[in-house]
């Protein structure tokens, strides 16, 4: 168990590490010199080179790597060019938009998901199966910053029950907070809900196939209770699988649906930094998403090794 | 058993016919908006703009009068060929790399894995939005942004089917006549997996098209004055209230291919092989 862990760890460690070389590289040798960029088109000569010194362009891409790393690892994520702040401050300013939004979303698609592929397995080939399916095909093939155009046409433009976008700031009120990220995160909960009721209705029906389920009939058990005490467990281990990959899809997705409600969270920092080439800032966002990426799988890795025993004794 | 199977390849039937059917209606769609659409889209015609469909234009009109339908025609060709070349460069690249990994083993193998595991870190949308970003917007760097987290995708596939046929006895027999590595991925591995691959082709071609909305909505896929779905969808949002039926059509189209697709593959994982068909 104990090897198990470390070693996942260690994989994990060397992941973001890698992780940290691409993001740097990808971003530092892109075409066009940021401090040229700031300073504008007119910008004379000197002025450039003085702001390359002082940014700290001009030193070796190697210094400037590990410089930004040993940063990284002491909470130093660098100073933005545009926003002349502490790059960890934007970032915890928009993270508490962006995770919250992530969070209820995964959340939201977890609850409706399951119970419908549980649902569905139970009830294999009826009517109420092949429509939730139906359904659910339906679901995977609708982006969700077009599902979150509807929303706010029908919630918002029509009956004006919940704002079309917009974030007032945690610091003025709950309700009006978590009422402004309802719209993003069912728009951004229903493709993954879709994914999720699918993977939980085969990976059960799969399991209800097994030989220790007919076992658990023939002496004398319910159904149900093959199903909930035997079959479920189980048939969990794809499901959280798909849970912990979807993190990351959630994580991303912001980037567009906080585009379509104007959330001011990560996506739209990390886009607007893009497009105002602040790279520092565009390097710290992503090796956060990074990081959370590979710590989620991480915890889902771990979390195999509790539900399946079985791992305990491997490696 | 034997009424359950029967039962079960109808409906596969059925999800790969309807599939087929609407992949080809787009497919045909994509080909006609070539030589015809009802309107020209490049020209503006202010007077009709806004309209909401009608006989004289089915699906209405935008803030620029163009017609809707035909901008969806023309669009569905962005879509396509976005998709169409990030799958042939995810399956181009990976399914080779997957073939060697099964082929050599250890090393080789444990190092196309763990670069696998890195790619698979990277949120795939946030990339793709980093490189467009970074390299400028448009149709070719929205393909290269997709293509790359295609590979990761085909040579994993390509490894897992490629494993599980370096088993098999017919393997052992052409070793035993003396057939190399590359041989035998050549002449015995990959016929073999032909069908794994068309399927996961199919899927990731409606991931693509999925992909390719996202990156032009947020204005880093196809350029205006080129129509793209996902370009409309951004224009509509502005005029929600007044034009309702600009964000509705073109979600639609989207919709409706990435179903499509994604029966096609549905229908042809079970008629190929029947034992994937609970993998997704």
């Amino acid at each position: 168990m104990l090897s198990y862990a470390s070693n996942r760890v260690f994989i994990g460690i060397i992941t973001l590490l890698a992780a940290s070389v691409i993001i740097f590289a990808v971003l530092e040798v892109v075409p066009g010199d940021p401090a040229r960029l700031m300073l504008g088109m007119n910008a004379t000569e000197d002025a450039v080179r003085a702001l390359q010194e002082q940014m700290g362009f001009n030193q070796p891409l190697i210094w400037r790597y590990f410089n930004w790393l040993g940063g990284l690892l002491t909470g130093d994520f660098g100073k933005s060019y545009t926003y002349s702040v502490p790059v960890i401050d934007l970032i915890k300013e928009r993270i508490a938009v962006s995770l919250p939004l992530a969070l209820i979303s995964l959340a939201l698609s977890t609850m409706v998901a399951i119970p419908i592929g549980i649902f569905a397995a139970s009830r294999r080939g009826s009517v109420a199966d092949t429509s939730a399916m139906g359904i659910a095909q339906i679901g995977v093939a609708i982006p969700n910053f077009w599902f979150a155009l509807l929303l706010v046409y029908v919630f918002a433009v029509v009956l004006r029950l919940l704002p079309a976008g917009g974030f007032t700031g945690w610091e003025n009120g709950l309700w009006p907070s978590v009422k402004s990220l309802i719209l993003p995160s069912v728009a951004l909960a229903l493709p993954q809900a879709s994914i999720l009721a699918r993977v939980t209705r085969s990976s059960l029906l799969d399991v209800l196939g097994e030989n220790y389920i007919r076992t658990a009939r023939a002496k004398g058990l319910s159904r149900r209770k093959v199903l909930y005490h035997h079959a479920l467990r189980n048939a969990l281990i794809p499901v959280l699988t798909i849970i912990g990959m979807q993190f990351s899809f959630l994580l991303a997705g912001t980037i567009i649906v906080e585009n379509v409600f104007y959330l001011p969270g990560l996506g739209r920092l990390v886009f607007q930094a893009i497009t105002q080439r602040d790279l520092i800032v565009v390097e710290g966002v992503v090796i956060i998403l990074v990081a959370t990426v590979i710590v989620v799988n991480l915890l889902v890795d771990l979390s195999y090794a509790i539900v399946d025993p079985r791992l305990w004794s491997r490696r | 058993m034997k009424r359950a199977t029967s039962t079960k390849s109808l409906i596969a039937n059925r999800s790969f016919l309807i599939g087929a059917t609407i992949t080809l209606i787009i497919g045909v769609m994509a080909g006609l908006s070539f030589a015809w659409t009802p309107y020209s889209v490049s020209t503006l015609d202010i007077v009709a703009k806004l309209k909401p469909p009608s006989i004289s234009h089915w699906l209405g009109t935008d803030h620029f009068g163009r017609d809707i339908l035909s901008m969806i025609m023309i669009g569905s060709r962005a879509s396509i060929f976005v998709a169409f070349v990030s799958v042939a460069i995810g399956a181009g690249i990976g399914i080779p790399l997957g073939l060697w990994a099964a082929a050599r083993g250890g090393l080789v193998d444990e190092m196309l894995m763990r670069f696998n595991d890195l790619i698979f870190a990277f949120p795939a949308l946030l990339s793709a939005v980093m490189i467009t970003a970074i390299f400028g917007p448009g149709a070719i760097n929205a393909i290269i942004a997709i293509g790359i987290f295609n590979i990761p995708v085909f040579a994993r596939v390509a490894r897992g089917a490629a494993l599980a046929l370096w088993v098999r006895e017919f393997v052992l027999a052409a070793r035993a006549i003396g057939k190399g590595e590359g041989r035998i991925t050549i002449d015995h591995i990959l016929p073999n997996m032909a069908n794994i691959l068309i399927i996961q082709g199919t899927i990731q071609f409606s991931l693509g098209i999925l992909a390719e909305a996202g990156l032009s909505y947020v204005g880093l896929g196809a350029q205006p004055p080129m129509p793209s779905w996902g370009r409309m969808l951004f224009e509509a949002q502005t005029m929600i209230g007044l034009a309702p039926h600009m964000a509705l059509f073109p979600g639609l189209a989207i919709v409706v291919t990435v179903l499509g697709l994604n029966l096609l593959g549905d229908g042809l994982r079970d008629l190929l092989d029947p034992k994937l068909r609970y993998m997704r």
